[in-house]
């Protein structure tokens, strides 16, 4: 009798939600862009409530080869930023302000110097660059002298965090030591400190190597075996064989993986000599954010991104929102475009930026690294986010990861 | 052994048909919990502190608010983008409400009608007629609509809007908006006080409460929280409620773990209660002898005595407790 009424309501309730979801549907698909009821229409923004923010993104340098499931989008990361000035221009309307978003792409051997200066002398005063260090360098140090704040939401490198740092550039970006922070903490609360550490061949590869061995060093890990990978760009197909003769390198508890291109980091998995589990730039990777983010509203900006474009928010389309969404949170202080004011606002300290992760990010004074959880997450679940507890500080539990204050080696000019 | 199931499922369609019956009989005061993470609402009897049903509900239930009279249970199924309608003395779903996509909280208008309905992941507030489920209006906020108050006179709606830093406040006679209040970041709750010279808003991320003064809707003042032992970061103030008469207020702190008592007159925080983990949202019995609060991460909720300021009794409910609220 019970049980009958029950059916009964559940088949009532999946008509009515399917009802009521095709309805919404129909009512809400043209609200983003629909003038809001409030604002009048027509009316006249000045240009000091307009914000005009420039996009430059250059096309890395393809790897050798790309798992189906990892295929690039063609709006990667572009389409994070669209998304965040969709939410700031909800947000401003309320107080008369508009954000507008131009886009330059350049091509992987291209120059994207001009494309900044096109942005710049079409009025735009903040630049988001997703470029390779040294283009960035170059493009900071040429528009030193404008008025315009540059915002780094792709370059990795921690040298512009330490002795290249620039005084018009914030980053979005998480640098590499954050990154390899973040995993050290993690391996480190689950007692596997006995790392081997398999490098790729590449200059970046490199370099995340050397950010993995220096958070081993602070966190009292302990690279117990070190390899670079030779077994050219595309090993799949010999990966059986090879890759396990190529881990026979003793007791260990974790492979960490340098590969930021993304040769073979993918086939180690399974193919090791021993039973153990792979982290770094594959396997349990640590990232500004991931598809399966979902805790603390996340899910929200996960399906307002999904709504938008048709596809999963991949890490870069994150550090493309958070990069407009910090001009935006910073413009409804402001209420003014100028990017000596927004500037000064992100460097208050009671700037916060809530961006999904349980606790604000902000920005470091002394290197303008914007401070934020990081995830570590292999391909279908989010572990956990560090900084893990029980790393303590002084100040945030934040600043345990990258260089904290005490560390920095930047100057600005 | 085909005739053993067979009568045991007899027996247990009756035993519920006696639960059910006997339930109206219950004249004590009920406590209803939505489980965000096993779609279902406890009902917790509030003499005895036992958990007396578990009822299931829509995906993702959230938000949980009670009719005037106390005789209904309004409960937003999330993930099922509808309001569903409980009888609060049978436990049995009257009937289902429009919400608008993905309904996280909601607030009636104090006379009973219409409902006003934050959709979190489409920046409208839904307002929706209960007698007949007609859509009354979409009132465009800022994104991620979330808290919902109403002065008790009924003529002022407040959403607060989560990732916009904003209350807007909202002439119910119009449906327009008169005024957006910046405050710290991710504001979850507006709630005004029961003489309606207080709208206490508490900001997630950014860790305090603006107290904002409706003749003016301006900020009186903005309390922050300091807790030996635990991080600022941890500090996230969500739920909010304000005493009848308007002496104390009881800020539900996330994951501090701590419910903090104020003095609503002089708006200094007198201390702190410890309860359950992530506590999130808030809810007196009628006669305010006791606070109920949602622990999303120890899966149970606290009884707070409200006249000596202790946490009596943990009672444990469904995964990820989210919303309470307390019927005669």
């Amino acid at each position: 009798m019970k049980r009958m009424a029950s059916v009964t309501g559940a088949a009532l309730i999946a008509t009515v939600c399917a009802m009521t979801v095709a309805s919404a549907q129909e009512a809400t698909s043209p609200a983003p862009s629909s003038p809001p009821l409030v604002a009048k229409p027509a009316a006249a923004i000045p240009p000091e409530q307009t914000f005009r923010i420039g996009l430059v993104r250059q096309i890395p340098e393809p790897p050798p080869w790309i798992a189906p499931l990892q295929m690039p989008p063609d709006d990667l990361g572009v389409a994070g930023a669209e998304l965040g000035i969709r939410d700031n221009l909800t947000s401003g309307r309320f107080l008369k302000l508009d954000y507008k978003l131009q886009t330059e792409i350049v091509p992987t051997g291209g120059d994207p110097l001009p494309a900044a200066q096109k942005l710049v002398e079409a009025g735009n005063s903040f630049i988001l660059l997703d470029v390779p260090a040294d283009q960035l360098l170059r493009i900071a140090d040429a528009l030193k002298d404008k008025n315009v704040l540059i915002i780094n939401v792709g370059a990795t490198d921690d040298r512009l965090r330490q002795q290249d740092c620039r005084a018009n550039v914030f980053h979005i970006a998480p640098n590499r030591a954050m990154l390899t922070d973040a995993l050290a903490q993690f391996l480190v609360t689950k007692r596997w400190r006995n790392w081997f550490l398999m490098v790729g061949r590449t200059d970046a590869d490199k370099l995340y190597a050397e950010a993995v061995r220096r958070s081993a060093k602070k966190f009292g890990a302990k690279i117990v075996a070190e390899k670079t990978w030779d077994y050219g760009p595309d090993a799949r197909a010999t990966a059986q064989s090879e890759v396990p003769r190529g881990t026979q390198v003793g007791e260990y508890d974790i492979l960490v993986v340098a590969d930021e291109l993304g040769e073979f980091g993918d086939i180690l998995p399974y193919n090791t000599w021993l039973a153990r589990p792979t982290a770094g730039t594959q396997g349990l990777m640590p990232l500004s954010w991931h598809p399966t983010m979902e805790n603390w509203g996340a899910s929200q900006l996960q399906s307002r991104f999904f709504k938008q474009s048709k596809r999963m928010m991949l890490p870069l389309d994150f550090q493309m929102w958070e990069g407009v969404f910090s001009i935006g949170s910073a413009s409804l202080k402001t209420r003014n475009s100028d990017p000596a004011k927004v500037k000064a606002q992100m460097l208050t300290p009671d700037y916060d930026l809530p961006v999904f992760k349980g606790v604000a990010a902000s920005f470091r004074d002394w290197d303008h690294q914007l401070r934020q959880p990081i995830l570590l997450t292999h391909a279908t679940n989010t572990v956990t986010l560090s900084p893990q507890s029980g790393f303590l500080h002084q100040v945030t539990p934040l600043d345990t990861l990258g260089f904290d204050r005490p560390e920095t080696a930047c100057k600005f000019q | 052994m085909r005739r053993q199931i067979l009568l045991s499922t007899t027996a247990a369609a009756i035993a519920g048909l006696m639960l059910a019956d006997a339930l109206p009989a219950q004249a004590g005061p009920r406590a209803f919990v939505s489980n965000e993470r096993d779609h279902t609402m406890s009902v917790v009897d509030m003499d005895t502190l036992k958990v007396i049903e578990t009822i299931k509900t829509g995906r993702r239930p959230r938000g949980i608010i009670a009719s005037p009279d106390g005789k209904l249970i309004y409960l937003c199924a999330s993930d099922d983008n509808r309001v569903e309608v409980y009888d609060a003395a049978t436990l049995k779903l009257v009937k289902t409400l429009r919400s608008g996509p993905d309904p996280e909280l909601f607030v009636l208008h104090p006379s009973g009608n219409p409902l006003y309905i934050a959709n979190e992941d489409d920046n409208m507030v839904t307002v929706v007629n209960v007698d007949n489920n007609e859509l009354v209006v979409e009132i465009p906020v800022g994104v991620e609509p979330e808290g919902m108050g109403i002065s008790p006179d009924g003529k002022y709606m407040v959403n607060t809007s989560e990732t916009t830093n904003m209350a807007h406040v909202v002439d119910t006679a119009t449906n327009e908006i008169i005024e957006n209040i910046l405050v710290d970041s991710r504001p979850r709750i507006a709630e005004f006080s029961k003489d309606g010279k207080q709208l206490w808003i508490s900001a997630e991320v950014g860790g305090t409460v603006a107290v904002v003064d409706p003749a003016t809707w301006k900020i009186i003042k903005k309390i922050s929280f300091k807790i030996p032992g635990v991080t600022d970061d941890a500090i996230q103030p969500v739920g909010v409620r304000v005493t009848k008469d308007g002496s104390k207020a009881f800020v539900a702190l996330g994951p501090a773990n701590r419910v903090a008592v104020i003095d609503a007159k002089t708006l200094e925080v007198e201390k702190y209660l410890l309860v359950g983990q992530r506590v999130w949202q808030l809810g007196f019995t009628p006669d305010e002898k006791f606070l109920v609060t949602t622990n999303g991460n120890s899966n149970d909720v606290s009884i707070i005595d409200v006249a000596s300021e202790k946490v009596t009794k943990s009672v444990t409910v469904g995964r990820s407790p989210w919303g309470v609220v307390v019927v005669p």
